[in-house]
C-alpha cells in the first residue's frame, strides 16, 4: 500500500443510505473530518418521502394497527407497546433538529422539503392508498394540500409508463374526493415505446419539453384546481421544474411517487453525491468496506476496496450505518443472520421459522424486520455481555434492532435521527 | 343445471376423465373448489415418471408409470420435455441396493443403462465428485397446468363440455340408491345451486374420502404432504434421481429455465391444511446437496407443497403406501351412479381416466371404446403463456414497441394479459391477479410477483377490469398467496428480494392497512 492512497480521519462512515449520507452531514457540521464508503444503499428505492412515524403494529394477532397522525405525540404510544425502539434514546426535539439540518442541507442540494409541523401529511400513493408521512418534498406538496382541501384535481398518467395508473388512483380515492379525475396522454417527444420515470425527468429539464408537456395537459384540464403527475419533475432543480409547469398551466402542479427505484429517490441519491464531497466529505460510492474491531485504546483500521486503487482509512471513530438485507448491513442464510462488516451481535428470533408470520399482511409485521444491532443510549452496538463492543464504534439507520420501518413508517425518521443522536455522541463525548 | 357426467375435481384425473369421456361423445362438468389444478396436479414435481422411482418397492406402479410415460411422450408432445433422467449414489449409500437397481428394473419392464460415474458427471457437471454409481433412465419432465388445461380445452371442444371454477360439492341429495342432485355452492360468493348428472364421479384427490362420505360411502385415505423447492435457474439438463430407497430431498426435476428440488412425505391430520414449512425446506436442501452440493448455496425463489391422494389399506406411512390408484364403483354402499377414483401419480393420470371413464360408459350404456391411448391432445394456444421459458420466445417475435412487459422476470407483456383474459372470458369474468397467474408465468419469476402484481393490476384498472377498492383486495390476496410458498425459502437473495417487497407493499404503499368496507380515515 503506498502513502497516497492512506487516509486518516475523525469518522468514518460504513454506508451511504439514507442514515450515512444524514450521517455525513451531521458530522460536517460538527466540525468533524469524513471518511464515507459504501455500495449503493437503499436510497435510491426510497419514495422520498421522510416518514417520522406513520402506524403502531398490532401487539396481539386479533389487534388492529394504529395510524398515527401526529408523529411525535404518538411516539410514547410506540414505545409503550415497543420498548426497545431506537426513538426511546433520542428526545423528540433532537429528531426535528436533525430534520431541521437535513433539510437545510438538501434544500443547498437543490432537493427542497416541507416538514410538517405536529400532523403528518397524506402522500397519495401509485395504487391511490394514502400514506401518512411527515416531511415530503415540496413537489409533493400540493398534492396533499389538494386532498386536504378536496381541490377539483386531475390525476395524468402516461401512455408506456407502466405501474402507474391514474384511473387506480381516481378509483381508489374518488369516494371521499369527487372533484378528481384520470386522463392518460402520451408524454411529447415519446409517442411509443416504454417509459421510464429517470429518463422522462431528465427530459424535463429543459425549458422546451415543459412547454410541449403543458400544452398537452391544458385542454384537459376542464375544471381542475391543481394537476397530479407520476414524479418526474427533473432530476436537479425540481421545484423550479414545478413552478415552471405551473405557470405555463395556470394551477399548481404535484408529483405521486412511483414504484421504486424512482426519480425522488434517485434525485437524493445524485444530491447527496454531488455536494457531500463538496462539503468536504471523502465519499467512496459503491466501494466495499472491511476491517476489525482494534483494541478499545486504539484507531480503526479499515479498507475501501472495489476500485483500482485500494485505499487504507485510519479512523477514530466508526459509524456503521450499512443498513438491512438490502443495504448489505445484515445477511440472512439458512444457519441465522448475521451483520457483514464486524460479524456483530445480531438480536434475532431462536430459528428461521420465527422469522416471519404466516400471513404476509399480519397486523404485527415479521420479527425480521426487528432483528437488527442493540445498542447502548449513545447508539454503541453491544456485546453478548452488554458492553459496548469498542468505545468509539457506533451504529445508526435500518440496522438498528427493535424498530420495523416498513410497518411502523419510521424509515427516514429513524435513520435521520440515530445519525444525528451518534454524530452528537461522537463529537461532544 | 344438468349433464351426463358431473366430475368433482378440476386436476390432472378431473380433467382427464373429462376429456377421455368427451372423445366418446359424453358432455360433462367439471366442478372445482378452487382453480383448475388447486390440488396436488398444481402441487407436484412435474416429473414424468420412467418408473425407475418405485422399482424397488412397487413394480405395478414402475411397470403403469413406464408404459403411460411412453404414451405420453408421444401424444402429448407440448406438455412434456423429453429430458432424460440419472439415477446416482454417492459414497455412503448402499452397495447393495446399487447393485440390485438394474434386476428391479428389468423386473418392471424399465428400461435402464449403467453408465459411469465419469461419465454421468460431465452431463452433469453439478454433480458431486463422490458419485459411485449412476444409471440412465428416461424420466422426463411434465408440465401439469398446460396438461389439464389443455384437457379441459378439448373436451370442451369436443362436447361442450365445462368447468365450474370455485364450485365446491356441499352435498347430495340421494333417492333410491341414486344421486338424484348434486348440491353446490359458490366459494368467493357464498351462492347456493345445485346439478343433475346421470352419473358422478369423484375425482378429488386428497378430498375424495370427504367427497364420498357425503355420499355415505367410505375410503380411508393417508393425507402425505410433499414440499417442493424451486431454483432461480435450471441447473441440470436431466433429471437427476438419488439412488437409494425413496426419501427426502432426493429428485431434482428440471421444469423450462427452473430446476424443482424435493420432496418430503409428512402426514398431515387435513389437506386443507397444507402449507410448506421452513423445517422441510432445510430438509430438502440439506439432502440434496449429497448429490449435488451447489444445492447448499443456490438461490431458491419459492417452495410450495401438494399433498398426495394415498390409499391406505391401513397402516403404513406415507412412503410406504403404493402409487398404484384405486377405483370405487360404491356398489357396497349401494350407489348406482357414484364411483370414485384416487391413488396413482400425475404420470398415470390418463390410465386412471381410462378405467374411471369405462366404469361410467358402462353405467351410461356408452359402447366407445376409449381413444386418449391413440388420440394426440390438441396444442390449445390460450395455454401458451403457462410455459417456462416460452414467454421470452413469443415476446421476441411478437414483441412491437407499444407492448409493455408486465412482468420483466418471465417477460410477459401487457398484450399477453389482454390475450388471456380474452381467451377466459367465459370461463372467469372477473379475472383477478390469481387467475392470470394460474395461467402465465406473472407472479413466478425471482420477484415473485413483487413488482409484477403491481403493474398488472395498474394495467387491469387502465383497461376498466378493475374500478373500485376490491382491486386492492385483489392485489392483497395475490400477494397473500404468493407469500405462501416465498415465506420458507427467504434467505441470502431472496431475504434481500423480500425486503424491498414489503416495502413497496407495505412501506410505499400500505396495503397491509387496505381495508375495503372502510374508506380510508378521511375527516
Ligand atoms: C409433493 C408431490 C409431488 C409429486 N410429484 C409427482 C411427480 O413428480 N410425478 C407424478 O407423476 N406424480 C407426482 N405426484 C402425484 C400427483 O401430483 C397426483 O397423483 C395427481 O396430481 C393427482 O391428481 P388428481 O386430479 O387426482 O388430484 P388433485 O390434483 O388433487 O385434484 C383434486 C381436485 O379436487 C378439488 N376438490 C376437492 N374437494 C372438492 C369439492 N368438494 N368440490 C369440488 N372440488 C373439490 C380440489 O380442489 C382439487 O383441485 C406428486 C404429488 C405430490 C403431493
Amino acid at each position: 500500500m503506498t502513502p497516497s492512497t492512506n487516509l486518516t480521519c475523525d469518522l468514518a462512515i460504513v454506508g451511504t443510505g439514507i442514515a450515512g449520507m444524514a450521517a455525513a452531514v451531521f458530522a460536517r457540521k460538527q466540525g468533524l473530518s469524513v471518511v464515507q464508503a459504501g455500495s449503493t444503499g437503499a436510497i435510491s428505492y426510497t419514495s422520498g418521502v421522510f416518514d417520522v412515524l406513520g402506524a403502531i403494529p398490532a401487539s396481539g394477532k386479533d389487534d388492529g394497527i394504529r395510524t398515527i397522525h401526529q408523529p411525535f405525540a404518538g411516539i410514547p404510544a410506540l414505545l409503550e407497546a415497543f420498548p426497545g425502539h431506537p426513538y426511546g434514546k433520542i428526545s423528540p426535539e433532537d429528531i426535528r433538529c436533525a430534520f431541521h439540518d437535513l433539510i437545510e442541507f438538501l434544500r443547498y442540494a437543490g432537493v427542497s422539503y416541507q416538514a410538517g409541523s405536529d400532523r403528518n401529511y397524506r402522500v397519495i400513493s401509485p395504487a391511490g392508498t394514502l400514506k401518512h408521512t411527515w416531511c415530503v418534498p415540496k413537489t409533493v406538496l400540493p398534492g396533499c394540500i389538494a386532498l386536504e382541501e378536496k381541490t377539483p384535481t386531475l390525476i395524468l398518467g402516461f401512455k408506456g409508463l407502466k405501474g402507474f395508473s391514474a384511473r387506480q388512483v381516481v378509483a381508489n380515492l374518488k369516494e371521499f374526493w369527487p372533484g378528481l379525475r384520470a386522463e392518460r396522454i402520451e408524454f411529447p417527444g415519446f409517442e411509443s415505446g416504454e417509459l421510464y420515470t429517470e429518463q422522462l425527468a431528465r427530459t424535463l429539464e429543459t425549458p422546451d419539453a415543459r412547454q410541449r408537456l403543458a400544452e398537452a395537459i391544458a385542454p384537459l384540464l376542464s375544471d381542475a384546481r391543481a394537476v397530479g403527475m407520476p414524479a418526474v419533475m427533473g432530476m436537479h432543480r425540481p421545484i423550479k421544474v414545478a413552478q415552471d409547469l405551473a405557470m405555463r398551466l395556470g394551477v399548481p402542479v404535484f408529483e405521486v411517487p412511483t414504484m421504486p427505484p424512482g426519480v425522488p429517490g434517485i434525485r437524493l441519491k445524485e444530491a447527496f453525491e454531488d455536494k457531500l464531497p463538496e462539503i468536504g466529505v471523502d465519499l467512496f460510492c459503491q466501494q466495499q468496506i472491511s476491517g476489525t474491531i482494534p483494541a478499545s485504546d486504539s484507531p480503526f483500521t479499515l479498507r475501501i476496496t472495489g476500485q483500482p486503487v485500494e485505499r487504507e482509512v485510519r479512523a477514530n471513530h466508526v459509524l456503521l450505518a450499512s443498513g438491512r438485507f438490502l443495504g448489505g448491513g445484515l445477511a440472512g442464510s439458512l444457519d441465522g443472520i448475521a451483520e457483514t462488516v464486524f460479524d456483530l451481535d445480531v438480536v434475532q428470533p431462536e430459528t428461521r421459522s420465527n422469522w416471519y408470520q404466516v400471513d404476509y399482511f399480519d397486523p404485527r409485521g415479521h420479527a425480521i424486520h426487528t432483528t437488527g444491532l442493540q445498542t447502548d443510549d449513545k447508539f454503541r452496538p453491544l456485546d453478548e455481555n452488554n458492553a459496548p463492543v469498542h468505545p468509539r464504534l457506533f451504529a445508526a439507520g435500518s440496522i438498528l434492532a427493535h424498530q420495523d420501518w416498513i410497518r411502523m413508517k419510521c424509515g427516514a425518521g429513524v435513520a435521520i435521527a440515530t445519525a444525528y443522536a451518534a454524530v452528537e455522541a461522537i463529537a461532544k463525548p | 343445471m344438468q349433464t351426463d357426467v358431473l366430475i368433482i375435481g378440476a386436476g390432472a384425473t378431473g380433467t382427464g376423465i373429462a376429456r377421455d369421456l368427451a372423445l366418446r361423445g359424453v358432455h360433462c362438468v367439471v366442478t372445482e373448489s378452487g382453480d383448475i389444478n388447486a390440488g396436488a396436479s398444481g402441487g407436484n414435481h412435474g416429473l414424468l415418471h420412467s418408473g425407475g422411482r418405485y422399482v424397488s418397492n412397487d413394480t405395478e406402479a414402475a411397470r403403469e408409470c413406464h408404459e403411460e410415460n411412453l404414451l405420453l411422450k408421444r401424444l402429448a408432445p407440448q406438455c412434456v420435455e423429453d429430458c432424460g433422467g440419472l439415477f446416482v449414489a454417492v459414497q455412503g449409500d448402499d452397495e447393495n441396493f446399487i447393485a440390485d437397481y438394474p434386476g428391479w428394473c428389468a423386473k418392471a419392464g424399465v428400461p435402464v443403462k449403467t453408465i459411469d460415474p465419469d461419465l454421468a458427471r460431465e452431463m452433469e457437471p453439478v454433480l458431486s465428485d463422490k458419485l459411485i454409481a449412476a444409471y440412465e433412465v428416461a424420466d422426463a419432465s411434465i408440465d401439469p397446468f398446460k396438461l389439464s388445461l389443455e384437457n379441459m380445452a378439448h373436451a370442451k371442444a369436443l362436447t361442450g363440455s365445462t368447468l365450474l371454477r370455485r364450485t365446491a360439492v356441499i352435498g347430495f341429495d340421494i333417492e333410491a340408491g341414486r344421486i338424484v342432485r348434486v348440491q353446490l355452492v359458490n366459494t368467493v360468493t357464498g351462492e347456493k345451486s345445485s346439478i343433475e348428472a346421470t352419473q358422478i364421479v369423484n375425482a378429488a384427490g386428497a378430498w375424495t374420502d370427504r367427497v364420498a362420505a357425503m355420499a355415505g360411502a367410505d375410503i380411508s385415505m393417508l393425507y402425505s404432504q410433499g414440499t417442493l423447492l424451486v431454483t432461480h435457474e435450471r441447473m441440470t439438463d436431466r433429471v437427476v434421481n438419488r439412488l437409494r430407497p425413496p426419501g427426502d430431498g432426493d429428485i431434482l426435476v428440471p421444469g423450462g429455465t427452473v430446476s424443482i428440488l424435493g420432496t418430503t412425505s409428512v402426514t398431515i391430520p387435513n389437506p386443507d391444511l397444507a402449507r410448506p414449512t421452513v423445517a422441510e425446506v432445510d430438509v430438502n436442501v440439506r439432502q440434496g446437496a449429497g448429490m449435488i452440493p451447489s444445492l447448499m448455496d443456490t438461490r431458491y425463489v419459492r417452495a410450495y407443497c401438494g399433498v398426495r391422494p394415498l390409499i391406505s389399506a391401513g397402516g403404513g406411512d406415507g412412503r410406504s403406501v403404493s402409487r398404484g390408484f384405486a377405483l370405487f364403483d360404491h356398489e357396497d354402499a349401494n350407489l348406482s351412479n357414484f364411483c370414485s377414483v384416487a391413488g396413482g401419480k400425475l404420470t398415470t393420470f390418463r390410465m386412471m381416466a381410462e378405467k374411471t371413464a369405462d366404469l361410467v360408459c358402462r353405467r351410461l350404456g356408452n359402447t366407445k371404446p376409449s381413444l386418449t391411448v391413440s388420440e394426440p391432445l390438441p396444442e390449445a394456444s390460450a395455454c401458451e403463456w403457462t410455459e417456462p421459458g416460452r414467454a421470452p420466445k413469443l415476446w421476441a417475435a411478437r414483441h412491437d414497441s407499444g407492448d409493455e412487459l408486465l412482468c420483466e422476470c418471465e417477460m410477459v407483456p401487457a398484450s399477453a394479459v389482454d390475450e388471456i383474459i380474452h381467451s377466459c372470458r367465459d370461463e372467469f369474468p372477473d379475472p383477478g391477479l390469481q387467475a392470470l397467474g394460474k395461467r402465465s408465468r406473472i407472479g413466478k419469476g425471482s420477484c415473485q410477483g413483487a413488482f409484477c402484481g403491481v403493474r398488472v393490476a395498474a394495467h387491469l384498472y387502465e383497461n376498466g377490469q378493475m374500478d373500485s377498492r376490491q382491486g386492492l383486495v385483489k392485489m392483497r390476496e395475490f400477494f397473500e398467496e404468493r407469500f405462501k410458498g416465498q415465506r420458507p425459502a427467504l434467505w441470502n437473495a431472496q431475504l434481500v428480494q423480500a425486503e424491498l417487497a414489503e416495502a413497496l407493499h407495505c412501506g410505499l404503499l400500505g396495503l397491509e392497512l387496505v381495508n375495503p368496507d372502510d374508506p380510508q380515515e378521511v375527516e
